[in-house]
């Protein structure tokens, strides 16, 4: 693992008799996509903005790449890139022009038409941000999050109100802006999104970090069943599978078999034990426990989006 | 610290983005230009006994300059910096190693260039068009018209710092603007009103601004507005001063 590039210690932020933050600490290092997952409310963007330097804490310490946030605030400036979950800019600026601008803004900033090819945006370069799709100004964004060619970027629910399929565009572009050698410091309040891009999650709730970890690590440490589905014909005799070691249940509806069971090489005896008994089954699959079962354990509650 | 790369930058972008808002560049640009098209096909620029022998236009002509100055000031900056505040705009400036400083100067900067451009409109459509005799000193009218400009924009950013919304900057716009326009003379010329109106006009900073240029217009020196010059001084300094202190990002 690389080097401490945030670095939280005993972090409070109140807002009247609200704790928004109660008391989290955390590291992020070099080169990581590390994950803040919780509900709205959570406190995942006071804790963002927190580190970014946004506001003041009212406890504890934070380092963002060996600078105080708010004090070292424009030598910080140019060395991170922020999205923010709420942005804007003015409604006729044209693509091209804010990206222009915000590179004026830097000591040393990329080159922003390749930024804007890269992100697919060099058609619109003069269209105005009004006219923009969501999915267009979110791209323009981290284009702007990225014109300074930062070492750590922080974006605060980047897929939120975003269609599945741009969505699935801001993934990819997530990854790569880590396989060049980024740190990112990503919110969601989507499991799927958390489990899918994360090297490390946090999971928030009510303004405490209630686990840390892989999500490999978090949905084993849950020690939760895998469930083998299968279709069969009629009725088949469920006693060859409540027999395999592992299995802890088997139901058996409508013409459908659920195995429950653990253990490493539990699927593997499932379907040796189906073929042996010369059973004819389909439509085999397995649900995997995910970071939502990880959730609802530590929490009590289903996330709700 | 000025950053001057960025504020280059910051400065023709501004200008562009008020040039591309046609409700902005109509209340601000257009309407003193319409005013006096309309005054000039009404009531013509014949010398008229109440007004000691001149016509109309002659009157009133800075009176329509002015108005450029008090609409932006007053109105058009505060508007669009309580927008950019509430809707984001500043905070995503914010993001940035972009200074405060740095932003205000270009804003102040570009509504000055407008400013300037709208005054010149007006007094060209005057001298040209209905043959408005100008007495003056170029360089000296200059040197008014910059003097109120840049006091009216350190009025529009302490307006743009104690105003948290768009809304509320409408609304005080609006309570300010219109009994300041009424009462500085920049419509009606201030010779046709009673002496008790006159005396509240004593203290609306715009009426400075229409004795100013109307006296720079006629032929006055810097020397003879003494008072008026004081008095947008200390408006400038007052401004730049207290905006400094209150202007906040978010």
């Amino acid at each position: 693992m690389g080097e401490k590039v945030v670095e939280v210690d005993g972090l409070v932020k109140r807002y009247g008799d609200l704790t928004a933050i109660d008391d989290i600490s955390f590291d992020i290092r070099a080169g990581e996509i590390f994950g803040m997952v919780g509900p709205n409310g959570a406190g995942k963007t006071t804790t963002v903005e927190c580190i970014e330097g946004l506001r003041r804490p009212d406890q504890g310490t934070v380092r963002v790449l060996g600078m105080r946030p708010g004090v070292d605030h424009y030598a910080l400036a140019e060395r991170i890139g922020i999205q923010f979950q709420v942005d804007a800019l003015p409604p006729r600026i044209k693509v091209g022009e804010t990206l222009d601008l915000f590179a004026h803004f830097y000591s040393n900033p990329l080159e922003w038409q390749k930024l804007l090819e890269q992100l697919g945006l060099s058609a619109k370069k003069h269209s105005p941000f009004a006219t923009l799709s969501g999915g267009q100004k979110q791209r323009l964004f981290i284009a702007l999050a990225l014109v300074n060619d930062p070492d750590l970027l922080f974006m605060d629910e980047p897929t939120t109100g975003l269609d599945p399929q741009s969505r699935r565009a801001m993934w990819g572009m997530v990854e790569d802006i880590r396989a060049r050698g980024k740190t990112v410091f990503l919110t969601t309040h989507s499991m799927e999104e958390a489990e899918r891009l994360c090297d490390r999650v946090a999971i928030m709730d009510h303004g405490r970090i209630m686990a840390l970890d892989t999500p490999d690590n978090l949905i084993a440490a849950l020690k939760a069943e895998t469930r083998v589905v299968f279709a069969v014909e009629g009725r088949m005799d469920t006693e060859v599978l409540s027999d395999i070691p592992g299995v802890t249940r088997v139901e058996q509806r409508n013409g459908r078999v659920v195995v429950h069971g653990s253990g490493s090489g539990f699927l593997g005896r499932v379907i040796s034990a189906l073929e042996s008994s010369k059973v004819s089954f389909g439509q085999l699959r397995t649900e995997e426990p995910g970071l939502e079962d990880v959730f609802l354990a530590l929490t009590g509650r289903e996330m709700r989006d | 610290m000025l950053q001057t790369r960025a504020l280059g930058k910051l400065v023709v972008v501004q200008v562009k983005l008020y040039l591309r808002e046609p409700i902005a560049v109509f209340f601000t640009l257009l309407m003193p230009v319409m005013l006096l098209v309309m005054m000039g096909f009404i009531l013509g620029n014949e010398p008229v006994s109440e007004l000691g022998g001149r016509g109309h236009l002659d009157v009133n002509l800075s009176g329509y300059a002015a108005l450029v100055i008090g609409i932006l000031g007053i109105a058009g900056v505060p508007i669009e910096t309580a927008t950019r505040r509430e809707t984001g705009v500043l905070r995503r400036f914010r993001a940035t190693p972009l200074r405060p400083l740095t932003y205000i100067a270009s804003d102040v900067l570009g509504n000055f260039a407008m400013m300037v451009l709208g005054v010149t409109v007006v007094f060209l459509l005057g001298r040209f068009g209905y043959g408005v005799r100008f007495h003056g000193s170029l360089p000296t009218l200059a040197l008014g018209v910059f003097l109120s400009a840049a006091a009216f924009l350190s009025v529009a950013y302490v307006l743009a710092s104690i105003i948290p919304t768009s809304r509320a900057a409408m609304v005080v716009g609006n309570v300010l603007l219109y009994p300041m326009l009424v009462l500085s003379g920049a419509v009606v010329p201030q010779q046709v009103m009673p002496e008790t109106v006159r005396n509240v006009a004593r203290f609306v900073p715009l009426t400075y601004v229409v004795t100013l240029f109307g006296g720079l217009w006629s032929g006055h020196g810097l020397s003879e507005h003494l008072r008026e010059i004081l008095v947008l001084g200390g408006v400038l300094i007052v401004g730049v001063a207290l905006a400094a202190w209150l202007f906040r990002w978010e």
